[in-house]
């Protein structure tokens, strides 16, 4: 059984939800990441979701964009990205790992040779932002071969007959966009992600996590109570940029402890109808 | 003979093109496709589209033989198909009026666009004030600083230009802006999409669009010179007005070039030809050559001409080069200026410093041939944009 799934197991089992911090590998400095990524864990992560820095990261916000480029000021690159998750596996042989990025790394070092990399150095998870499944056949094929789960988004405007077409392809969990926009957007409807998630469940079996907008503990815990993942990026960053780098894995621990309390605090209900009751 | 069908039905130039995008503009991706398959078959759709280029771009452009530059260089005659002569100055109006229509038919009251140099955000902001829509112009900040002049165009017209500050901040991070701009706004909002470039349906309809200008050429041709050139000349950078002149020829046996700009020359790292350097791979929606390092990171480019200036190109060029369909050839910025030169001395026409690139190897082959081989050369703009560039160059202070 994969990593992923063994975790949303035992989550499962113990009527808790994952939390799902996002950082950009490179981002304050390379020599920090696999200390960082401990942090995250330590504090309370289930999944990290490592950024693989690109040079035009379209559907990312100011936040995240910025955080690219720190990182492509240390010229990190996917091979590097990859170096840092085998170095983290050397000491950490049980909490998944999620790579998201753009296409362009993966074309210029190519499926079989990124997705063969990638499996020695320990991902379990990749979500390329603009593959979309339309345009995914070959790479999920080569993902698979690999046992690495194929992450997909889904978004508010994602029309059924996509949905199930996701639903098809994906493995480990899938990623719903909660509202328009790019990543660091303010405004989270709950009560739309809850009517949202509510359809969803119809089509896909496998755990959904939620991201975009979810920027402290009561967004992190409403956003628990309807979905089985939490994914929060934009703010983690945030706190990344404003702390020197001395305080960065104190901060960022804190922080992220913060949200692993407020998930834990969530109301473990099952039904999204009940649970809209508190919005 | 066989028929060029070209894109399939998910906007495939054979392994490139397609649609590379989140998942969160792939609804207004359908939903853009749908419309524009609906009105490109639409008879009053295409009436209306006709009417405005004729009655207010201004269109058909003439086909013009430059006779003394021919004379000068001895070699084939060398016509040029005056996109110049367009309102706005430039081929980029054709497509930014499509649009704009479009964007009216699915009742978008506000457009947004990406622009490099500043001709396609001055056309699209002159549609947005003929409709009354609100307009906003994204533009990379290092563009704004070197093109001042077509800020203010915009800035007069009613649009609000919003310099880029993120990446290179040249045209690739305006379009990435623009992108982002589109997903967050997308119920009222129209992203006109400059170039062949970007997610299918844009390709496609742009290249649509354009294709007046190819269109117009082939009844030009026959009734002022009783039949077809020997060659068409454009070029690239997105390469709209290259596919624009192509694309009603494609079924022909006539020859193609591209020419792209090999800025310093090919063999520095100061260039923007993407088709003779760079390597497939995926950017702003589509499977196209890119320029990128060896880890797929996209890198800067240069051109003398900030149109030319960008580190993708067309993924229907893509198909044309390695079909070996169409060739594409590079031309530098001191040959591009040397053209551009030349023009103005032996036929009083100032063109754009991205036509110039075109005109620069028209002037190459034209030399090579006999003179009753015919060149139609797309002259797609006019170079009054670009007198700063060039009088920096000259080494003069204007």
């Amino acid at each position: 059984m994969s990593r992923i799934s063994t975790l949303f197991g035992k989550l499962r089992q113990n009527r808790r939800k994952a939390l799902i911090p996002f950082i950009t590998a490179g981002d304050p400095e390379p020599g920090m990441m696999v200390p960082l990524m401990h942090e995250l864990v330590q504090a309370g992560a289930d999944i990290i979701e490592l950024g693989v820095p690109f040079s035009d990261p379209m559907a990312d916000g100011p936040t995240i964009q910025r955080s690219s480029e720190r990182a492509l000021k240390h010229r990190v690159s996917l091979q590097d990205v990859l170096a840092m998750v085998g170095e983290f596996r050397e000491s950490d042989s049980s909490t998944p790992v999620v790579l998201m990025g753009y296409a362009n790394p993966v074309e210029a070092m190519g499926y079989d040779a990124f997705t063969a990399r990638a499996k020695a150095c320990g991902v379990d998870g990749v979500l390329i932002v603009d593959y979309p499944p339309e345009e995914s056949v070959e790479w999920v094929e080569c993902l698979k071969r690999q046992n690495i789960a194929p992450i997909f988004l889904l978004s508010p405007t994602t029309p059924q007959q996509r949905v199930e077409r996701v639903a098809s392809l994906a493995e480990g969990y899938v990623y719903y966009v909660s509202l328009k926009g790019v990543t660091g957007s303010l405004h989270l409807d709950l009560r739309d992600v809850a009517e949202k998630l509510d359809g969803l469940r119809s089509h896909i079996s496998i755990p959904i996590g939620v991201g975009f907008g979810i920027r402290d503990g009561a967004t992190a815990r409403a956003v628990a109570e309807l979905a089985d993942a939490v994914v929060v990026g934009s703010r983690i960053i945030e706190e990344i940029e404003r702390s020197p780098k001395a305080e960065v894995l104190t901060n960022v621990h804190r922080l992220v402890k913060s949200l692993r309390i407020a998930i834990d605090a969530a109301s473990p209900a099952s039904s999204a109808a009940v649970k809209l009751t508190h919005l | 003979m066989k028929v060029y069908d070209l894109p399939d039905s998910h906007g495939h130039f054979g392994p490139y093109g397609g649609i590379f995008v989140a998942e969160t503009l792939i609804s207004a991706l359908e939903d853009l496709r749908i419309q524009y398959e609906r009105y490109r078959s639409d008879a009053d759709f295409q009436g209306e589209f006709a009417h405005e280029l004729k009655h207010y771009v201004g269109r058909p452009t003439p086909i013009y033989h430059a006779k003394r530059w021919s004379a000068h260089l001895g070699g084939a005659q060398i016509l040029l198909k005056r996109e110049d002569l367009n309102h706005t100055g430039a081929h980029k109006i054709n497509n930014a009026m499509g649009q704009a229509l479009l964007a009216r038919r699915m009742g978008k009251s506000r457009v947004i666009a990406e622009t490099g140099a500043g001709q396609h955000g001055v056309a699209t902001a002159t549609v947005a004030a003929r409709y009354g829509m609100e307009c906003v112009i994204y533009m990379g900040s290092v563009d704004v600083e070197r093109q001042a002049a077509n800020v203010y165009r915009m800035k007069l017209l009613g649009a609000e230009v919003i310099p880029v500050e993120s990446g290179s901040r040249t045209l690739k991070d305006a379009l990435n802006e623009a992108m982002r701009d589109w997903v967050t706004n997308v119920a009222d909002t129209f992203y006109i999409i400059g170039t062949v470039a970007g997610p299918h349906p844009y390709p496609m309809m742009v290249r649509d669009f354009q294709a007046i200008i190819g269109r117009e050429a082939i009844i030009q041709m026959q009734e002022d010179y009783g039949r077809q050139p020997d060659a068409l000349i454009a070029c690239v950078g997105g390469g709209s007005n290259a596919i624009g002149l192509f694309y009603p020829y494609l079924d022909s046996s006539i020859r193609m070039i591209g020419v792209e700009a090999a800025g310093h020359g090919v063999e520095t790292d100061q260039h923007a030809a993407t088709l003779t350097k760079g390597r497939p791979g995926v950017l702003h929606g589509n499977r196209t050559y890119l320029i990128q390092d060896e880890n797929g990171q996209i890198v800067e480019t240069h051109s003398i001409s900030a149109g030319l200036d960008y580190p993708g190109v067309g993924p229907e060029h893509a198909w044309l080069k390695d079909s070996g369909r169409a060739e594409y050839i590079g031309i530098t910025d001191e040959q591009a200026l040397e053209a551009f030169h030349a023009l103005c001395h032996y036929e009083g026409i100032i063109p754009a410093l991205e036509s110039s690139h075109a005109l620069a190897y028209a002037a190459q082959l034209a030399s090579a041939l006999t003179p009753d081989k015919l060149l139609l050369v797309n002259l797609s703009g006019r170079g009054d944009k670009d007198m700063s560039t060039v009088a920096h160059a000259s080494h003069i202070t204007l």
